[in-house]
């Protein structure tokens, strides 16, 4: 499992850069939209993939039953989602503002503030 | 429990939530704004006392005893940076009661900036990398909005240039949290560095550090990586420009100085030597760029950049003399930056523009302005007796120390040309004759007028900070020292975070 994820990481980080990398500002949100999906795949992968070991300690016991997997990785892409989710929300408004004053969404065009 | 670590995240925090309260009463949240800085700076200096005292200070969130659950640690260092973030909410407070404009109190100024402060507080203070991103991001998004408040087109330039370098930077700084997770199966700083010293030194390591490298790079507007900063930080309101001028790429620098002291001090032939590329070229390109600029606020992004090639310098060095240069740079370059900043406001309340060919005459009409903006454009040339010119001695000292010249050089010679720049603000903004066709007047009416002497205050406060450290530099030299030997020594962090439950 993890080589085809591996790939799919990959995949996701290179069409992320492609994106930002096109001139349209529109395009340039969609790459990083999916620059922190691949980044949570990325998480999820690294910290180890088990399947069916779900991490429940049986009642009345202190110990889970053998291994389990590990929840944490869960808990911390969870959280990252959620934070890429408010902070493309905003990407997005900025970029509808951005349009509606400078009028393009040409980011070669967008030169006004650098030196 | 330790409350004081916590305290400095905790009240701006609760500051900003109740400025959000009060979301329409906008005398109210100025007050309360004020208030909640001063409660800042105070508890940030009860950390500092308590830091000073015990060495290290820890607090378990939830009681969840380390590695297993987020964990407060403020050493030396983070006590520090604390309570200069302290003092730089006090200055913005007080400066932005009379430089605020109705417009943007009424979206929200106060309940952002102190969620920014809260930001950085908490990236100052967190013992857990994982609750490192989330701070950053906390911060970053109040800084995304700040930014943009007021909506004029060279704000939403720079503000997409700005998102789009730290969303990358974000995106990097995930991605090698996940892998280092991978390797370590832990979060904790002392945890991590534990486990990732036992563990064989692979490849990978050096990789993830790289990417911790580009990552808090980006953030501290490391050469190659900085060209979001120049385009974007004078754009926003002068009283934010001059909060993020002085505080959030020294945040960067922080995370730099934190993993590669803790974590990823192993192979420092490879990660160290890179860094110190990396600081040649970002004091080189900075200052040359700022050389190249003729408006205000530029000129003054650049040269953040350039400093921030000395700090690095002071970690590459990996010296314990070069680590307290850097500290002890990073205390000196908060203050003076940040008062550059608010002058370069204040000139722009006189004659309503930053652009060094329209302004002139400064020094004619308002002679204690000049004074006060010498005193920090000096002390960031490095003259002596400011505070400058002992941050830069103790670096270049340490670079002599190790023979490493061809850095030592380039320090001394991008000291040279940031005199240059400063020179030719001096030159244009208060020496020159104000330009043909340009109304003198608010220049001269005014000279008792309230609102100036408001932002005044922080001016004077923050100049005066900048003597203190030059002209009695032995205690704050003392607590760099301190905080360098904690620096090089993280046996003593791990010890005070992981206690009995160290493997």
């Amino acid at each position: 499992m993890e080589p085809i994820m591996a790939i799919v990481v990959g995949l996701l980080y290179a069409a992320a850069i492609y994106m930002m990398l096109r001139r349209s500002i529109v395009k340039l949100v969609i790459g990083l939209m999916l620059l922190s999906n691949a980044a949570n795949l990325l998480i999820f992968t690294s910290a180890g993939m088990s399947r069916g070991a779900p991490p429940l300690i049986p009642l009345g016991s202190a110990l889970p039953d053998g291994p389990v997997a590990d929840p944490l990785p869960q808990a911390l892409i969870l959280t990252a989602i959620v934070i890429a989710f408010g902070v493309l929300a905003f990407a997005v408004v900025l970029i509808h503002r951005a349009y509606n004053i400078i009028r393009t969404d040409n980011l070669d065009q967008m030169k006004d503030t650098d030196t | 429990m330790s409350l004081e670590v916590a305290l400095p995240v905790i009240i701006p925090l609760l500051t900003g939530t109740f400025c959000v309260m009060l979301w329409r009463h906008n005398v109210i949240q100025r007050v309360l704004s004020l208030v909640g800085s001063i409660a800042l700076l105070a508890s940030s200096i009860w950390l500092m006392v308590s830091v000073l005292r015990e060495g290290h200070v820890v607090m378990y969130m939830g009681n969840w005893v380390a590695p297993y659950g987020i964990t407060l640690v403020g050493d030396m260092l983070s006590a520090i940076m604390v309570v200069l973030t302290g003092m730089m909410a006090v200055a913005i407070a007080i400066f932005s009661l009379s430089s605020a404009s109705k417009s943007h109190e009424r979206f929200g100024y106060y309940p952002l900036m102190h969620l920014l402060l809260a930001g950085v507080a908490g990236s100052f203070l967190t013992g857990d990398i994982f609750n490192l991103f989330v701070w950053f991001e906390v911060m970053l998004i109040a800084s995304f909005a700040l930014l943009i408040l007021g909506g004029e087109r060279a704000q939403m330039e720079g503000a997409v240039k700005y998102v789009t370098l730290n969303l990358l930077s974000s995106a990097i700084f995930l991605s090698a949290i996940g892998l280092l997770y991978g390797i370590t199966g832990t979060l904790n700083f002392a945890d991590i560095s534990v486990k990732l010293a036992a563990a064989e030194h692979t490849g990978m390591v050096d990789v993830i550090a790289v990417m911790f490298m580009i990552s808090f790079g980006i953030k501290a507007a490391a050469f190659p990586l900085f060209f979001w900063l120049p385009a974007s930080y004078h754009t926003g309101p002068v009283a934010v420009s001059a909060l993020f001028a002085g505080l959030l790429t020294k945040v960067g620098v922080y995370a730099l100085f934190r993993v590669f002291t803790l974590i990823f001090n192993q192979n420092p032939d490879f990660t160290h030597e890179l860094l110190l590329w990396v600081a040649v070229g970002t004091m080189l390109t900075g200052v040359l760029g700022a050389a190249a600029q003729f408006e205000f606020r530029r000129i003054l992004s650049f040269h953040i950049v350039s400093q921030i090639g000395y700090m690095i310098l002071g970690l590459a060095l990996f010296t314990p003399l070069a680590i307290i240069g850097g500290v002890f740079y990073i205390m000196h370059h908060i203050i003076v930056k940040t008062n550059l900043f608010l002058i370069s406001g204040i000139t722009h309340r006189l004659l309503g523009t930053y652009d060094l060919k329209r302004l002139g005459g400064m020094y004619k009409a308002r002679p204690f302005l000049s004074i006060l903006f010498l005193i920090p454009a000096l002390s960031l040339a490095g003259i002596p007796p400011l505070s400058g010119f002992f941050a830069k001695f103790i670096i270049i000292k340490a670079g002599i120390e190790v023979e490493a010249w061809f850095v030592t050089f380039v320090a001394l010679l991008v000291g040279l040309l940031t005199l240059y720049s400063m020179i030719k603000i001096w030159a244009e903004v208060f020496w020159k004759k104000l330009p043909e066709g340009i109304d003198p007047t608010p220049l001269k009416e005014g000279k008792t007028s309230g609102s100036l002497a408001v932002l005044y205050l922080p001016v004077v406060l923050l100049a005066a900070c900048t003597l203190v450290i030059g002209l009695h530099g032995q205690p704050i030299y003392e607590w760099a020292e301190f905080s360098a030997s904690q620096l090089l020594n993280p046996e003593g962090y791990i010890d005070a975070v992981l206690g009995g439950n160290r493997p």
